[in-house]
């Protein structure tokens, strides 16, 4: 029914042309009833923000005419200062990038310098990064499917995200040392090898996200008030969702079949495991919700069958003890818990990388939101902003 | 996983060619004519065309038409010009470690990447296929003095954010823009941070530290601390 819509209009211009429209008519209706706008400003600090995005509204009693997103409040430069650092002080750096999945940031940073250098981690820790990368994946989606529910005034299931979230966060900390900054990642490897039971408490964790996603599923899934305020709202077909360059749950939740984890050719471990893709094709912030649910609990089987078949042998490939990376391009992207995230990292074979362009999912997810935001009314501004699901470092870098 | 032997097949694989990613470069030669300039092909991993910027809109609508590469990976820029600070703001120690030394840079050069280039700001853009599972990296030379290109706007409406923060950046103008404004900078800021010549002012203010970065214990230097204060007391 709404590519039907769409397929009459500038897709772009869909909710304001129809906006226009009513306003016009109302206009004829009669003119001295009009109505002056407001702007509504929302943030710096706002629940709904995650962080300290503004978004400046214009107003028509309820319904929302234009809404703004401000940025840069937590701008750091990162692009400009991995010039000045070696490319293994860089990690520390991107690890503040999306700080509740910080291990798969570093992850396509690695890659991408390890292409450079020809040089490839052994399969033991492939695995381990594959592990991590997933375990950071259910710590921040875990977030989400606690922080979805409170925006929309239903507090009790962030309490028990947190608490299930800390389960996962033990062991990330018992492995790498951070709970949130693991720093873990070496070119050529990863730091450590698991401590000793880990394997088995991990597991016996996963089983307990799977509780946690079950929860959910009646709790906020299942409940009608929450099913009310997001089926239907903030639809985005999938041709606008590509021509913004959205990625993630948000893409998958409008319908398209694509995870560069299955797509891509990438050296971690994916590939040899058995999982799904999940899609919704609604394209509403419901949808949005349940992806990200049924990814959550797809990612605990993967991190179950990483370490039943995680082989023997060394975590670290031969490296110099300097590294200095050989003149080059290379391009790595990976599907990070927010989305397609990549780094274009341009070595011109010095200690430090020339130009490294990071390409978050947070910042064009959020690109759309100017277009998402016109024409709805105001209580689902929350809805919408908390759907989509954008980390303020993800956008600001 | 991959044994000994298997890798030596890939190279050998890549060494003859990467039919894909040549039968997409050919169609974007074919296309654009002698706005075509040069390609670069890492095979089986990535695609470079660069582009004259003239050509830039219809390179990117007829990849999205044509190719299926409907997806708007990001676009930015890339300022070639050597870092002409070099790293005389490092550490001695640095200097000792990496090798190096504050005056390294001067000589340098300025080279550009793969596919070539000519002038110091190139545009960058990545367009990427989800049916085909494959992407384009699209350069193009833009002109030193005045840095300017045209808009994607029209061709992927997601280009308003990247653009933007590619004019305050690089200080390359959008040509057609409808909202050209600050995105991350505060409003008045002077200058444009990611081009080279931009110092970083922190690192050139407090040198960086360098591996030897440890500050006294408190506790440590207590005694003697403590003997210059009673010292000055006692005078």
């Amino acid at each position: 029914m709404t590519t039907d819509i769409n397929a009459e209009f500038d897709i772009t211009n869909n909710e304001q042309l129809r906006y226009i429209a009513a306003q016009a008519a109302d206009a004829r209706v009669n003119v001295e009833l009009e109505t002056e706008g407001m702007t509504l400003n929302i943030g710096p600090q706002h629940p709904a923000t995650h962080g300290t995005l503004r978004i400046v509204a214009r107003l028509d009693g309820e319904q929302v005419i234009s809404a703004e997103p401000i940025m840069g409040y937590m701008h750091r430069g990162y692009e400009k200062l991995t010039e000045v650092r070696t490319y293994p002080q860089v990690t520390t750096l991107i690890n503040r990038i999306d700080w509740v999945g910080s291990f798969a940031n570093e992850v396509p940073f690695i890659l991408a310098a390890e292409e450079l250098m020809e040089v490839e981690a052994p399969p033991r820790a492939q695995y381990i990064r594959t592990a991590l990368f997933e375990m950071g994946r259910i710590a921040n989606i875990m977030l989400f499917l606690g922080d979805m529910a409170v925006q929309l005034g239903g507090v009790t299931a962030i309490f028990y995200a947190f608490r299930d979230r800390e389960f996962v966060l033990n062991q990330i900390e018992s492995a790498t040392g951070g709970r949130f900054h693991p720093n873990f990642n070496r070119i050529g490897g990863v730091k450590d090898d698991l401590p000793a039971g880990w394997i088995k408490e991990t597991k016996s964790s996963m089983q307990k996200v799977r509780d946690f996603c079950d929860e959910m599923e009646d709790l906020v899934v299942g409940n009608e008030i929450f099913q009310a305020r997001c089926r239907g709202v903030g639809i985005i077909p999938a041709d606008v969702a590509m021509a913004y360059g959205l990625s993630g749950a948000n893409l998958r939740g409008s319908g398209v079949d694509w995870d560069l984890r299955r797509d891509a050719d990438s050296p971690l471990a994916w590939k040899d495991l058995d999982w799904k893709v999940w899609t919704h094709p609604d394209g509403d912030s419901f949808s949005r919700y349940w992806v990200r649910l049924q990814e959550t609990r797809e990612a605990t089987y993967m991190v179950e069958q990483l370490l039943d078949g995680l082989p023997a042998g060394p975590v670290m490939a031969k490296v110099p003890r300097i590294i200095k990376v050989p003149a080059g391009e290379s391009y790595v992207q990976t599907e990070n818990p927010l989305g397609a995230m990549g780094y274009y990292v341009v070595s011109k074979g010095e200690l430090t990388p020339f130009r490294v362009k990071i390409r978050t999912a947070s910042f064009s997810n959020m690109s759309i939101s100017p277009w998402l935001l016109e024409g709805v009314l105001v209580p689902d501004i929350a809805t919408i902003l908390a759907s989509l699901y954008f980390i303020l470092g993800d956008i600001d870098r | 996983m991959s044994t000994t032997a298997a890798d030596d097949t890939v190279v050998e694989e890549a060494e003859v060619t990467d039919a894909v990613r040549e039968a997409i470069a050919k169609a974007f030669a074919d296309e654009l004519g002698d706005a075509f300039l040069d390609q670069h092909i890492t095979p089986g991993r990535d695609l470079w065309i660069r582009v004259d910027a003239t050509a830039w809109v219809q390179a990117a609508t007829f990849a999205r038409d044509k190719l299926g590469m409907t997806w708007l990976d990001y676009i930015s820029a890339i300022d070639w010009l050597p870092n002409p600070y070099g790293r005389e703001m490092d550490a001695e120690q640095d200097w000792v470690v990496h090798g190096g030394g504050p005056n390294d840079k001067d000589a340098e050069e300025m080279t550009s990447g793969v596919a070539g280039g000519h002038t110091r700001f190139q545009a960058l853009l990545r367009l990427y296929s989800i049916e085909e599972q494959i992407g384009v990296h699209i350069k193009a030379d833009l002109d030193d003095s005045a840095p300017a290109i045209d808009t994607l706007i029209p061709v992927f409406a997601g280009a308003t954010w990247h653009e933007r923060e590619m004019w305050e950046m690089f200080g390359i103008n959008i040509i057609g823009h409808p909202d050209l404004r600050v995105l991350y900078l505060p409003t008045g800021f002077e200058g444009n941070p990611l081009r080279k010549d931009y110092p970083l002012v922190s690192r050139r203010v407090k040198p960086w530290p360098g591996i030897v970065d440890v500050e006294a214990m408190p506790g440590a230097d207590d005694d003697a601390d403590g003997e210059a204060t009673d010292g000055e007391a006692n005078e």
